[in-house]
């Protein structure tokens, strides 16, 4: 069976920074993949990279198979693949369904009218704000709007969903709430990348993660395994700790 | 985006309804009041097509006269071989055509250079045209004889005004209208929703530049004779861009509010201070940008909100209406 997502010696180098270096991991389907690492390592990029928020210098990201590296971003979202944003990203002038309706009605599922609005009443209910449907997102709280983000990016039944420090910024009992939200997603069988700084998230959720340090790929492989491979301890601490 | 909400409904049968009055004042005057309402209306479709695309999408236009200009030569140059509403279909196609190559060449690079870019186009435009002219015609401009009337021409542009928000209307209610307001609130969400944000602004570009391209052949035969530095006036676009930042870009209805009192205010000084009229545009301009970023609409909304704040400070967070 192909994976659901083959990224193979990606490269991004913004003048003579590499922020991704030959990075190449597979995501199966049905899969929850950790892309974790030290700040300023490279996973916002390669989020980017996966989106097409960047293109990529060098190297391919395939999509079931399917090229999708180098075709602007609008058309990866309508081949399947959906995200949120580190710094989370809402439509202000809109209401919340209206923010989940743009998933549904410009993504890979392209419904109109009365379907996509149905859609977006499920996905709210799914994300806990089905009684603020109408509420402008402006004036919600912040993880408020993280549920909104994360409904908009359901809405278009990605094949791949790209969660980007969606769980940043969150207090202790939201954060119980989004964890449960995202196995409940896993469960389900959506193929989920996350880049996370919150290790608990990662030691619960995840199946696998891959480890970035300096744009580099420094370790992959099962989660508890990987947290105590001796390189990325000294990713994470410096040497001294190793 | 479904079906028509009572609210549209009305808004609809009031629009068709001010439209059928004003099309009854030919009927009683035919000099001053007739020709003032002839360059009310003109700019009421000239600005609500130009904010059509300005509206959502913040960039500003100065090409409003080279579309302007093409429809008039396109009824100069055809007038005489072809009948009238073919020289219109043909005014927007040419316009629509010019639109999406300008779009294609300038909407991927940021506002700025767009600004520029459609201001030396009309200019650029107004030099082919009158190069073309010298080189292989004795003549520099054009004669237009038609049986018209200045009633018929304010008829056609006023039913050019209802088609412009009529049009305006569908849009809104369009995947292409709420791909307008995504890309409104955060283009880089609306990418990443899966929407093609250079298409959608070439497609609307390109139906807000057949709209003024068919103003201008419809005006053609006021002139009797065109030449290019009436045809291509940079101050039309100018003008169209006052006007309609007066009003404000965000309601349909916006910028009449700026065209009729400006259109009024215009005629007045050109009228009695001939050789000031660049002076005061100028003036207009500033205090316009700095006084009323948002035009009157926008003063009228940031009013009423503070009434209904003030009357009403617990409905604040209440639902608002579909």
């Amino acid at each position: 069976m192909t994976a659901a997502l083959s990224i193979r010696a990606a490269r991004k180098a913004f003048g003579g920074l590499v922020a991704v270096n030959d990075v190449s991991f597979e995501v199966k389907q049905g899969e929850l993949l950790g892309l974790i690492g030290p700040n300023g390592s490279g996973k916002t990029t390669m989020l980017n990279l996966i989106s097409g928020a960047l293109p990529p210098t060098a190297g391919e990201i395939l999509l079931d198979g399917k090229r999708i590296s180098g075709l602007p971003a609008h058309a990866i979202a309508r081949q399947g693949v959906s995200r949120t944003f580190q710094l989370v990203r809402v439509l202000p002038s809109l209401d919340a369904e209206e923010n989940v309706m743009s998933g549904a009605v410009f993504g890979r599922v392209r419904l109109w009218g009365e379907d996509a609005r149905r859609i977006a009443r499920v996905l709210l209910d799914r994300v806990g704000l089905g009684d603020r449907a109408h509420m402008p997102v402006a004036a919600m709280t912040y993880i408020d709007q993280k549920r909104v983000e994360l409904a908009r990016a359901l809405a278009a039944d990605p094949r791949v969903l790209l969660l980007d420090e969606w769980l940043a910024g969150l207090n202790p009992s939201e954060l119980q709430i989004g964890i449960s939200l995202i196995d409940e997603l896993h469960r389900e069988g959506r193929t989920i990348v996350m880049v996370e700084h919150v290790m608990d998230a990662i030691r619960s959720l995840c199946d696998r993660c891959v480890v970035m340090s300096s744009g580099r790929m420094i370790a992959e492989g099962g989660v508890s395994e990987t947290l105590s491979d001796p390189e990325v301890v000294r990713a994470y601490l410096g040497d001294d700790d190793a | 985006m479904m079906g028509l909400t009572p609210q549209e409904t009305k808004s609809l049968g009031l629009g068709a309804l001010l439209i059928a009055l004003a099309a009854l004042l030919p009927l009683f005057d035919d000099g001053f009041y007739l020709s003032i309402s002839v360059n009310i209306v003109l700019y009421a479709a000239l600005c609500t097509s130009w904010a059509l695309f300005s509206g959502p999408t913040h960039y500003v236009s100065l090409a409003t006269a080279a579309f302007y200009g093409l429809g008039t030569y396109s009824v100069g140059l055809g007038i005489e071989l072809l009948p009238y509403p073919l020289l219109l279909l043909i005014a927007a196609a040419i316009g629509a055509v010019m639109a999406g190559l300008v779009g294609a060449a300038t909407l991927r690079i940021s506002g700025v250079y767009f600004v520029i870019f459609t201001f030396g186009l009309a200019e650029l435009v107004r030099q082919l045209v009158t190069w073309t002219q010298t080189k292989f015609s004795t003549a520099m401009g054009l004669y237009v004889f038609t049986e018209m009337t200045e009633s018929h021409i304010y008829w056609m542009l006023l039913a050019l005004t209802g088609a412009v928000f009529l049009t305006s209307f569908l849009i809104a209610r369009s995947r292409l209208g709420f791909a307008m307001t995504v890309i409104g609130n955060d283009e880089t969400v609306a990418r990443h929703v899966g929407i093609d944000t250079a298409r959608s602004k070439i497609i609307l570009f390109m139906i807000s530049g057949a709209f003024i391209a068919i103003a201008g052949a419809i005006t053609a035969p006021r002139y009797i004779y065109i030449e290019p530095p009436s045809a291509f006036n940079p101050m039309i676009s100018f003008l169209v861009v006052i006007m309609a930042l007066l009003g404000g870009t965000k309601r349909l209805w916006g910028p009449l509010v700026g065209v009729i009192p400006f259109t009024i205010v215009m005629d007045f000084i050109s009228s009695n201070f001939p050789n000031h009229t660049m002076i005061v545009v100028g003036l207009a301009f500033l205090a316009i940008v700095y006084l009323i970023p948002h035009g009157v609409t926008g003063l009228l909304e940031n009013a009423q909100a503070r009434w209904t704040k003030r009357s009403a400070p617990a409905a604040v967070a209440e639902e608002k209406p579909a």
